[in-house]
């Protein structure tokens, strides 16, 4: 089992810079995170954006910022759990706290501290009201394993990255593929885009573009998709799988479980330590919420910076904390 | 009715239709004015264009700015998804759109 003295859910820049401020008090922390990156939505959502309220820093690219974060906070030799979502939360007969990951992979820790911002991001789902029966069930909002598709029948939705990539590879193993989009123009890599005009013209896939899957039907298991295009109106199209690609998008997900005061999906907090109702439990950044808050990442490093105080003394009640300043006693990071 | 104010239809998920009234001279656009009065548009991104969560229909016939290839490229990544389709941050808070009337888009983040 992993062990640590702070275990921060979400390693956004909140998340990342709490290392910082942590490691300055010589506490270790532990990061996970439900993708497979670091950044958050900065590295999920908008990298290339500038972003201008970063104090000292007149212009920086989201993405950037990140880069410069972990940079940062690497003498504090952070752990890292990737790629997967804190879903349960216990405490063992030391009062320390247990969390279990959807891959089972399990970090101790007497603090935590949730920087989830606006929770983790997850495929997002069709709306149509009939979709939640099909998943799992013919419907798949993400390729696990591909070898699932072999001789299969399927329709690819999306104008971006995943839908053109999974079309291409997919197109290899698959008896049938078909891709749709809302527009005649993709968004994703150039080279992918005339990948996959060229397999249309060789009819290795039918392209169906300015189409949209607007109704899926299957008696238990999916085995049709009504696809509307702009000028022939609607079509069903049998399929064994549909694959829309329509990017991610944040939930909340399992902590909305955890016994903690939420408002409005934000985890109610004091703004003395951003202590939430769960001793033990911090939240910091854009998941917070108390009078006044600003969803800002200034604010959310003042909130991490303010948290760690509070997170050192419940982790060592015996000893006393002395304030210094890092120009005073530089950064002094961990051997290992 | 000042000048400074406007008024917008917005018909909610439900069909039902609210009446609300918008000032031109604070910045705002579509997607905050649906927040101010208590619609429910998430506006998670924050009114980058990288949601699709404030996805609305433009009902009346006011002239819009063409959307940009951001707001394009977001409206991929929506549902049902019209002609008349627009990102609701987008949509700036003007006098010019006076009695704009919208539809809220079925979302798949709505709470």
């Amino acid at each position: 089992m992993i062990k640590t003295d702070i275990l921060i859910i979400g390693a956004g820049p909140c998340g990342l810079f709490t290392v910082f401020e942590a490691g300055l008090l010589k506490l270790r922390c532990h990061l996970v995170d439900a993708l497979p990156i670091t950044g958050g939505q900065l590295s999920e959502v908008y990298p290339k954006k500038p972003i201008y309220d970063i104090p000292g820093f007149p212009s920086i690219l989201a993405g950037d910022l990140v880069k410069n974060l972990e940079e940062q906070i690497a003498p504090f030799k952070p752990g890292f759990t990737l790629g997967e979502r804190a879903e349960s939360i216990e405490k063992n007969a030391e009062d320390n706290f247990i969390l279990t990951t959807n891959k089972g992979t399990q970090i101790e820790a007497p603090v935590i501290a949730i920087a989830g911002g606006l929770g983790c991001f997850e495929p997002r789902r069709l709306p149509i009201p009939n979709a939640t029966d099909f998943e799992e069930n013919g419907l798949e909002y993400m390729v696990k394993d591909p070898e699932k598709f072999r001789d299969k029948r399927l329709l690819i939705a999306g104008g971006g990255d995943s839908a053109l990539d999974w079309t291409i590879e997919l197109s290899q193993i698959a008896s049938e593929v078909t891709l749709i989009h809302r527009r005649s123009s993709f968004r994703g890599a150039l080279d992918s885009v005339e990948k996959v005009a060229e397999l249309a013209k060789a009819n290795k896939i039918n392209l169906i573009t300015e189409a949209q899957a607007v109704g899926i039907n299957g008696n238990g298991k999916l085995n049709e998709v009504v696809v509307k295009q702009k000028t022939q109106g609607e079509m069903k199209i049998e399929v064994d799988y549909f694959l829309p690609f329509f990017g991610l998008t944040p939930k909340l997900g399992p902590i909305s479980e955890w016994g903690l005061n939420i408002t409005k999906n934000a985890i109610e907090v004091d703004t003395l330590d951003y202590s939430t109702n769960v001793p033990g439990i911090y939240a910091i950044g854009d998941i917070n919420t108390y009078q006044g808050k600003l969803k800002l990442i200034l604010c959310g490093f003042h909130e991490a910076t303010l948290m760690v105080q509070s997170a050192f003394k419940r982790i060592h009640p015996e000893q006393k904390l002395s304030f210094k300043y890092t120009t005073v006693m530089g950064v002094n990071g961990f051997e290992e | 009715m000042s000048e400074n104010i406007i008024k917008i239809k917005i018909t909610d998920r439900e069909g039902k239709q609210h009446e609300v009234e918008a000032p031109t001279d604070m910045n705002f656009n579509l997607m905050e004015i649906c927040q101010a009065a208590g619609l429910p548009v998430k506006g998670t991104c924050g009114g980058m264009a990288l949601c699709a969560s404030c996805h609305c229909y433009v009902l009346s016939n006011h002239e819009l700015k063409e959307p940009s290839e951001d707001e394009e490229d977001m409206l991929d990544q929506a549902f049902y998804v019209e002609d008349n389709s627009r990102l609701g941050c987008q949509i700036a808070i003007s006098n010019d759109i006076d009695g704009l009337e919208v539809q809220l888009a079925l979302v798949d983040d709505e709470d």
